[in-house]
């Protein structure tokens, strides 16, 4: 999905993100990016019987990478970890009601760190 | 209405009320092409010399050696092609800065790609380059040696009739991108020793779309476009009437104001630059003494730039930054990197370019909003380790 400028949505998560912060008890944490390329994100998740109960994050990007994370979290939040595992770039660019052509690999910042939070935790549980 | 503060000068201007009353009667009643016999066509072409005349005069220079141009890129295309083709047979090497706009760095990435060696002289950390290295760079072939007035990012201004003095001594042509200077701070073409100049009208109060080439009378320049004969057969096309009109206005119209603007803007800028550096982990980007008045650059730590960009945006206040995220295939900024900014931290550059049109309230403004924006991004932010408090 692609549009010429940010969406209300887009700006809305940008402004007021949603379980945005660190959290210093995560059952596990998963990062994608690369800082110096300008683009960080980590995940922190909290989970109970295989369902994400809660996600935290922290960012460091563009507009479109604040929301994508802060969508990802609000996406994956309550769900169990093979459903959060199915989540895709796409399904979180639609959610934010699409993002610019440009800004499109921002959305993949979101699906990465998810999986691979999740991943992490299915390593140190297994 | 919720108060707005323009702090992007840097990228354009507003057009000054004289450049806009000055271009009016060519945008309705005066409609003549420049070309043309009849009464409409001579006035036209009246307006354009007299336009001619004025841009010279602020230059120091005769009309004759005025070009208009569509702006500052064309102009620094055409300088830069220009001296390659006419220094071609006496070598093909020539000498530019690392902190070049795109519009002189691309055209001489295409003349490297026809033979053309280009030595891109690297500059201190606050973007100055050094005379001793560009006396070392000199060579027997050098044709051309193009350095930037005062640089877009960071507002560094160059020691530009030290270098002048050098290209003469070695009778290599010189070229000045002043794009970012002319109307702002004064530059003496003919003491400097400059034998081309680039402007751009709409970074001094003039209209976009507008720029001029200056070329020291003698040389013999090749055409830019060809067609109908204008600009004496060098670039061609019916020319931009209104829009040199208007440039040629707003340049007198600074030029006449620069001691009480720029003595207005300094004081602006460095209260703000002042207030802002209160920021802990803040830095100011460029050379404090050697800048352009109104340019006040910083890194601040943590925040990336596009993000405090448009959440200043989101509050009213238009400003910019050089950083570009790399994962999209974008380098970061070419001027940060030269005047050694570490990559990470070149993500969290904000320029905010001030001008006569700005006020106190603007700078009020942006010292109560940037601090509590910087703040906001931190809290979020996973490369960021100092304190996450509120400033
Ligand atoms: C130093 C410098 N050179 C050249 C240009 C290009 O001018 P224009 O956009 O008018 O073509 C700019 C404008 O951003 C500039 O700042
Ligand atoms: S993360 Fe690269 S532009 Fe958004």
């Amino acid at each position: 999905m692609w549009c010429e400028t940010f969406s209300d949505t887009v700006i809305e998560h940008f402004m007021a993100p949603r379980n945005a912060g660190s959290m210093p008890d995560a059952d596990a944490e998963g990062n994608s990016g690369d800082p110096d390329c300008g683009d960080s994100l980590t995940i922190y998740l909290k989970v109970k019987d295989h369902v994400i109960e809660d996600i935290r994050f922290m960012v460091f990007g563009c507009v479109a990478a604040v929301a994508t994370s802060s969508m990802t979290t609000e996406l994956a939040k309550g769900k169990t970890l093979d459903e959060a595992l199915k989540l895709t770039d796409q399904d979180i660019v639609e959610a934010l009601g699409g993002l610019p052509e440009n800004k499109l690999h921002c959305s993949v910042l979101g699906e990465s760190a998810l999986k691979d939070a999740i991943q992490n935790y299915l390593a140190k549980t297994e | 209405m919720k108060k707005r503060v323009y702090a992007d000068n840097a990228a354009t201007t507003r057009l000054s009320r004289p450049a806009l009353d000055a271009m009016m009667p060519y945008l309705t009643s005066e409609y003549g092409n420049p070309s043309a016999l009849h009464t409409m066509g001579r006035e036209a072409k009246l307006a354009l010399e007299r336009a001619r005349n004025q841009t010279a005069s602020v230059l120091g220079a005769v009309p004759e050696e005025i070009y208009f141009t569509s702006g500052g890129t064309e102009a620094d295309n055409w300088a830069v092609k220009a001296a390659a083709e006419l220094g071609k047979n006496k070598g093909r090497h020539i000498i530019s800065t690392q902190i070049e706009h795109h519009a002189i760095l691309n055209p001489l990435l295409c003349l490297e790609a026809q033979g053309f060696e280009v030595t891109y002289l690297g500059v201190d950390a606050q973007g100055r380059i050094s005379l001793k290295a560009l006396r070392d760079a000199i060579r027997k072939d050098t044709i051309l040696i193009s350095v930037m007035a005062a640089n877009n990012e960071i507002g560094t201004i160059q020691p530009i009739a030290k270098i002048g003095k050098l290209a003469k001594e070695h009778k290599i042509l010189f070229h000045v991108d002043a794009v970012q200077a002319i109307g702002h701070i004064p530059l003496d073409i003919q003491s400097a020793g400059i034998d081309m100049l680039s402007l751009a009208a709409h970074k001094f109060g003039g209209p976009k779309g507008a720029g001029a080439l200056y070329v020291r009378k003698g040389i013999s320049l090749p055409s830019q476009i060809q067609g109908g004969g204008q600009e004496r057969n060098l670039r061609s096309g019916t020319e931009n009437v209104a829009g040199i009109v208007g440039m040629a206005a707003a340049l007198e119209y600074r030029n006449a104001r620069m001691g009480s603007h720029m003595e207005k803007v300094l004081l602006l800028r460095n209260r703000l630059i002042e207030g802002l550096l209160r920021i802990p982990n803040a830095r100011l980007t460029g050379d404090l003494l050697n800048r352009l008045p109104g340019i006040a650059s910083f890194l601040f730590e943590g925040v990336e730039g596009e993000s405090m960009v448009m959440m200043l945006d989101l509050h009213g206040i238009c400003a910019s930054s050089g950083s570009a995220c790399a994962s999209n295939g974008h380098e970061s900024s070419h001027v940060l990197k030269a005047i050694g900014i570490p990559r990470q931290l070149s993500h969290s550059s904000l320029r905010l370019s001030l001008n006569e049109d700005n006020t106190d309230e603007d700078v009020d403004h942006i010292l109560e909003v940037l601090p509590s924006v910087v703040a906001r991004l931190r809290a979020m932010s996973p490369v960021w380790n100092g304190s996450r408090e509120n400033y």
